[in-house]
């Protein structure tokens, strides 16, 4: 939308494109991540209702990843999943050990 | 209610919205809206945390048609909206056979204080919509004012502890009592720990003709003092303290929903994850806690009453 002169700005300040808000990655605000452990998962999808931020991504059904883009690191699907199938480390810990 | 079937619908609240890491309000959200398992729904939100954070212009998290108009009158906007809906199918413009739902949200601000007066109105003219109130108990949005809805020794930043006052002095309002005085269709009490509760509650609101109401307890990491991942857990203590009970009153009938009996938690187990309550935990302040125990189960053993329980 940046760039934009007044006079394209929509009437009203209506917003045409639902769901725009996506153009805003949030996964910066992160100081935790939640890390999938799929040996112990059982797919109960737990997570994905919890998440707040439409982090947990399902595919058929199945968990499939997180969406490190806009989860903000609050540990509710950690917390809530049965099968401690969700381990949070810091995003410090993390970036190591994705560097290595 | 199957999780598995539910995450393949589409996502109606978008990420990328800003509200605070572990926020109860996008759960609730996201749960009202995958109850009505893709029907076309109309969305207003009045002033509060969800419609700042989810609508920071130019960005919307929402895709659904959504309005967001004043602080004191999402439920005169949704009810222009739903006759509008009707109007315009009685003269055809919009397919008589073309369903379209309206929800109305709310915060505790919105809702207990400041638009009471146009829900009120709402509820009594009929409109075909469904209200749901998100209770984060204060004015949490604008920096944790205390509201009607704040309970009863909690901190905010307009009922400090200090030397002589010890929190908010007076009682949470009763707001789902006072909808039930409206004698509506449906009205009901739901936390997002339980969905399954929560959603067979969304969808019924969603399914009766004439207005239904829903009141959701919503625990804000901020506004309450919590780590952020202890949002679920602070909803299900909301419930099994018996603070928050679970039921429904459908045309007038009281059903309680789930009740903890024995199980049923000390109300110092819910206060004691919570900054806004630290204070209730010293020993010179026990006759508050045991002042706030007594009302809730003054309350609790009202609700049963009225359950025939
Ligand atoms: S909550 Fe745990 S077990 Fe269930 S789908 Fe998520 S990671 Fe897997
Ligand atoms: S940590 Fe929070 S935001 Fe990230 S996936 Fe888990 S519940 Fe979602």
């Amino acid at each position: 939308m940046s760039g934009e002169s007044w006079k394209e700005i929509p009437i009203g300040g209506v917003i045409e494109k639902a769901g725009n808000s996506k153009e805003y990655k949030t996964g910066s605000w992160r100081s935790n991540r939640p890390i999938h452990v799929p040996d112990k998962c059982i797919h109960c999808m737990i997570c994905w209702i919890v998440c707040p931020d439409c982090a947990v991504k399902a595919k058929d059904g199945n968990f499939s990843h997180f969406d490190y883009d806009y989860c903000k690191g609050c540990g509710n699907c950690a917390a809530r999943c049965p099968k401690d199938a969700i381990v949070m480390k810091t995003e410090l810990e993390a970036q190591k050990e994705d560097e290595k | 209610m199957n999780l598995k079937e539910l995450s393949k619908q589409e996502e109606r609240l978008e990420s990328g919205h800003r509200l605070c890491p572990g926020c109860a309000l996008p759960m609730i959200a996201r749960q009202l809206l995958h109850s009505l398992h893709g029907e076309p729904v109309v969305v207003g939100c009045a002033t509060g945390c969800l419609e700042v954070s989810t609508t920071i212009y130019p960005y919307t998290a929402w895709k659904t048609p959504w309005i967001h108009n004043a602080f004191e009158n999402v439920a005169a906007t949704m009810s222009g909206a739903e006759t509008a809906y009707r109007v315009l199918q009685k003269r055809g413009k919009i397919p008589k056979d073309k369903k379209i739902k309206f929800l109305a949200i709310g915060g505790d601000g919105g809702t207990y204080d400041i638009g009471l007066q146009s829900l009120s109105g709402t509820l009594e003219r009929g409109h075909n919509l469904v209200y749901v109130c998100m209770d984060n108990e204060a004015y949490q949005n604008t920096g944790i004012q205390r509201s009607s809805s704040t309970p009863f020794a909690a901190a905010t930043n307009t009922s400090p502890v200090g030397k002589i006052k010890k929190g908010k002095e007076q009682f949470k309002k009763d707001l789902t009592a006072v909808i039930a005085g409206h004698h509506i269709p449906y009205v009901a009490q739901a936390s997002p720990h339980n969905w399954v509760d929560l959603m067979k509650k969304a969808e019924k609101a969603f399914a009766v003709e004439g207005p239904a109401f829903i009141n959701t307890i919503s625990p804000c990491v901020p506004g309450w003092g919590y780590k952020s991942d202890q949002t679920q857990e602070m909803a299900r203590l909301a419930v099994d303290t018996c603070f928050w009970p679970l039921f429904e009153i459908e045309n007038d009938v009281w059903k309680l929903n789930y009740n903890p009996g024995d199980k049923k938690e000390p109300i110092i187990n819910w206060c004691k994850h919570q900054a806004r309550f630290r204070h209730l935990l010293k020993p010179e302040n026990k006759e508050l806690l045991d002042k706030f125990q007594a009302h809730v189960d003054e309350r609790w053993e009202w609700v049963k009453k009225q359950c025939g329980k």
